[in-house]
């Protein structure tokens, strides 16, 4: 595409190249794929999904991206970036760590797994740890309330859990981070 | 006159029997494992491939792994279920890779059941044969006597005891299944032969003595008392009908879960899958559909409770012919998770459902929006439409019926507010999801300001299951106001946690006791929590009334989407209800000032109370905002948001009051108002509750009581939790 009828801008092309640069194949193949079918503006939670499980984060320059080539205003995509939890704007660590706080876990004592978490780790929901190994939040039901609590870590799913199991589950991960970084 | 919509479906079902024979041939020895996020977290990967391992290393040809969903058995899984030919089903629970080793040698090979691992097996050796005499109670069943009378029988004829069980079971679903010449006969009651899958329809004693004699102990199918009918549940019961959390259940929207493989096209239609769509579109008749739905009285089960027919039939007559049709899977309730299961584990049901749907309110496209937290259940459904599109059942020319229609799939982004209807529809339109003023009610003006029908997902899943059985039926098991069951996902304080289909009526007790065996550590129960963060609590001394929309409401509470947390009174309702308050103050959108900053005060004036700083016009205030932001907030999410502080303020004002005039917490639960001291008299002086203290503060020296400093203490009862004496009084 050379031209944008919404944006006559005489850079176009050239600001095209360095939006596009900023994005993954998959997200463009998509963005284009969707272009010219009705109502494709509404693929733009779609679209932050798959920036999002791509970088980890959305970051700035990722939503201006996306905006450019949606032809979305900025604001509209900030708007809805912001307003989704599951959307984060800050990078993570390697492990993202979700502490449900769903009804069922916290009757069963998912507070005191959360506090030994954040002893462990020497951080607070929303931080990532110093060696950008872990990142610690919090989360709404994962939907597995006979196991409360429960702790997700990346996809996978542990419980019940007890403070006293908690350094042993983050060994595990601290060893699998290191043996991958390990064949980088 | 041709029937291209029958000739379709009796071609894919012909191709679908051919496939699956192998599957059910006589000798095949059936091993199940369960495949959901549950499954999964609990560890049955490791199990599957552990079985691979050892199905490859024996050589033998006669073992089938078969992937399925998962049951709802939460609380014991992993499950893994070993059907030998000719034997009663066995499931044994919490499996690990060990265990296979043993299950495979001493049960696959041996014959022989592991016995002490079996899924809720007191002890003793286990049964060979069982009988399962039907005993709803909603369904105008016989109750208890024929049961008895035939195990009376057994005595006297000195038939042992041991290799023979006589049970009893909620429901099968046969009722008002039997043609009017059967049902004018009398009162029958159904019962199940395990492990020959036969059902029987028995009248009086005659038809006892001649199962006994005939079946038992002469071995043969008593063929004359053979019962037509083929009730919905007996493919699940017949698997796993022995086991009372599942037998007290009428599985209607989870009759396949735990019994097909979610992945499988074709077990879905050999459990009569699809059958009702063809139905449908053989008839082409919309109205047809909507009367059966409104035969059946069945009401959204999202939680409004609003009637699906009247719902269909709104959208129907809109002039706009450009129609949608949404499948609301953005459940985010904490402690619901029976969306998640259904999607999980019978996606097609849910395809099915929405098909219909479809057809009924002439739309030409579908979405599910399911939440991204939900990886697995997004990739069931996502395969089970191409699925369906490859086999000619979703897209163009619909079953060779000439109809159209498509079904995609929509994320959620973590956004609890999205689950209200209007503001899920701008959340698939790609907007921020937030609500807008009803009426126009989506069914007028939804989605791109089209006539859009929204239903949850286990809305969608009862469609099939009652234009197969008919809206009577299903209206049978219910209430005079509601038709059928109603999934509810138990947990909390509870013994057995997970996923309880009960029909609507039934009362709360039943479903805390016996099905889910009572409180955990033997406390007393307290409450009973409906509805997730818009329900409300049911105090102990209500535990009789039966659940449906009226009575819930009524004590203050809603159906909502059907969680239940089971509390006990370790538990101070205080918190709890400063808990949700907190939830649905994190959740508000913002949007509008009575639930944004209504919530928020809220949870202000309840954190005092729990931190011993509250004063008694507290509750006056807490009760005039409540009410407040129940009246004016904008959507279901402000308006519902107090009813947990409304019930909890209703039901258990004495806990408010000890709170805040003697700052005390009955439960001691609340951190500001407790404080632990060692009682010198238990104490031996081991030293580990000192050692254990992150702050040190505990005082003294080997074999001589300790003393903590209550200045210093920071009251996080590792000391309590580590005591061996129970020497730490929490008081």
């Amino acid at each position: 595409m050379t031209t944008c009828p919404h944006c006559p801008t005489d850079n176009w092309p050239e600001l095209e190249r360095g939006y596009r640069a900023m994005l993954p194949g998959d997200v463009l193949a998509f963005i284009d794929g969707n272009r010219d079918r009705e109502h494709s503006e509404s693929l733009l939670i779609a679209t932050l999904h798959m920036v999002q499980d791509h970088f980890g984060h959305l970051g700035p320059g990722h939503l201006e991206a996306v905006a450019q080539l949606m032809q979305i205003p900025l604001a509209k995509v900030t708007g809805v970036a912001t307003f989704y939890h599951y959307f984060r704007l800050q990078p993570r660590g390697r492990y993202l760590i979700n502490v449900c706080l769903g009804t069922a876990c916290y009757v069963k004592g998912a507070e005191k797994v959360a506090q030994k978490l954040m002893d462990e780790l020497g951080i607070h929901f929303g931080e990532t740890s110093k060696d950008g190994v872990f990142s610690l939040e919090s989360t709404r039901c994962v939907g597995t309330c006979g196991l409360a609590p429960v702790v997700m870590i990346g996809e996978e799913v542990h419980g019940p859990l007890t403070p006293g199991q908690v350094p042993a589950l983050l060994e595990t991960y601290l060893a699998r981070a290191a043996e991958e970084m390990a064949k980088v | 006159m041709p029937q291209p919509v029958h000739d379709f479906y009796q071609a894919m079902a012909d191709r679908v029997g051919r496939s699956l024979a192998d599957r059910d041939a006589e000798h095949q020895v059936v091993v199940q494992v369960g495949s959901a996020t549950c499954e999964h977290a609990a560890g049955s990967q490791a199990v599957a491939d552990e079985l691979v391992r050892h199905i490859r290393a024996s050589g033998r040809k006669d073992i089938l792994l078969h992937r399925t969903g998962c049951t709802g058995r939460c609380s014991r899984e992993p499950i893994l279920g070993v059907r030998l030919p000719g034997r009663l089903p066995v499931k044994y629970e919490r499996v690990n890779r060990d265990l296979v080793h043993r299950i495979f040698t001493e049960h696959i090979q041996g014959g022989t059941p592991v016995a002490q691992h079996v899924l809720d097996h007191e002890a003793g050796p286990l049964p060979e044969r069982e009988l399962l005499f039907c005993e709803g109670s909603r369904c105008h069943g016989s109750g208890p006597g024929p049961r008895e009378r035939f195990a009376a029988m057994l005595a006297e004829r000195g038939v042992s005891r041991e290799s023979v069980r006589i049970g009893a079971a909620s429901c099968f679903g046969a009722c008002g299944l039997a043609s009017d010449h059967l049902a004018s006969a009398g009162p029958a009651t159904y019962v199940l032969a395990r492990p020959e899958k036969v059902l029987y329809r028995v009248t009086g004693e005659e038809d006892l003595a001649a199962i006994l004699d005939g079946h038992l102990i002469g071995g043969q199918v008593v063929e004359r008392l053979r019962a037509q009918e083929e009730p919905i549940a007996l493919a699940f019961m017949e698997r796993y009908g022995d086991v009372a959390f599942f037998n007290r259940q009428s599985r209607v929207a989870l009759r396949n879960a735990g019994v097909v493989d979610p992945e499988s096209l074709d077990e879905y239609v050999d459990m009569d899958g699809f059958k009702a769509l063809a139905d449908v579109l053989e008839r082409r008749d919309p109205d047809w559909v909507i009367g059966e739905l409104t035969k059946a009285r069945l009401r959204g089960r999202g939680g409004g409770g609003y009637s699906t027919a009247a719902k269909w039939t709104m959208a129907r007559k809109q002039a706009d012919a450009t129609r949608f049709i949404i499948c609301n899977g953005d459940e985010g309730d904490p402690g619901a998770f029976m969306d998640r299961s259904m999607l999980e584990s019978d996606p097609f049901n849910i395809v099915e459902g929405m098909i219909i749907g479809g057809f009924a309110i002439g739309a030409q496209r579908g979405f599910f929006y399911i939440r991204a937290e939900y990886p697995l259940a997004i990739r069931r459904i996502q395969q089970a439409i191409e699925t369906c599109r490859a086999h000619g059942l979703l897209g163009r020319n619909i079953m060779d019926s000439g109809w159209d229609f498509d079904l995609e799939i929509r994320l959620g982004a973590g956004a609890f507010v999205c689950g209200e209807e209007t503001a899920l529809i701008r959340s698939i339109e790609g907007e921020r999801g937030q609500p807008r003023v009803r009426p126009p009610y989506p069914t007028d003006r939804g989605l791109w300001d089209h006539p859009t029908v929204i239903n949850n997902v286990e809305t969608f899943a009862n469609i099939s299951a009652i234009l197969r059985y008919s809206g009577d039926w299903y209206a049978r098991l219910g209430t005079e106001k509601s038709g059928g069951t109603k999934v509810f996902a138990l947990a909390g304080k509870v013994r057995h946690t997970g996923l309880v289909e009960v029909p609507l009526g039934t009362p709360l007790a039943r479903v805390v006791n016996d099905i889910g065996g009572g409180v955990t550590g033997g406390r007393e129960l307290k409450a009973i929590q409906t509805g997730g963060p818009a329900g409300g609590f049911i105090p102990a001394s209500m535990q009789h009334m039966e659940v449906d929309f009226e009575p819930l409401q009524k004590a203050g509470s809603i159906m909502g989407s059907g969680g239940m947390i089971v509390l006990s009174e370790d538990d101070c309702m205080v918190d709890i209800a400063k808990f949700y308050i907190a939830f649905s103050q994190d959740e508000s959108c913002g949007k509008c000032t009575p639930c944004r900053e209504g919530t928020t005060r809220l949870l202000e004036i309840l954190e005092r109370i729990t931190q011993g700083k509250g004063e008694l016009s507290d509750l006056d205030k807490l009760e005039r905002l409540a009410r407040l932001c129940q009246r004016t907030s904008l959507c279901g999410l402000g308006r519902a948001a107090p009813n947990p502080v409304l019930s909890s303020l209703k039901h258990f004002r004495g806990e408010f009051l000890a709170h805040i005039v003697d700052r005390h917490c009955p439960a001691k639960k609340c951190v500001a108002l407790i404080h632990y001291e060692i009682n010198p008299e238990k104490c031996v002086g081991c030293t580990i509750c000192a050692r254990n203290c992150p702050v040190a503060c505990i005082a003294g020296t080997r074999k001589e009581a300790h003393v903590i400093d209550q200045a210093a203490c920071v009251k996080c009862g590792n000391c309590f939790d580590v005591c061996k004496f129970a020497a730490v009084d929490r008081v």
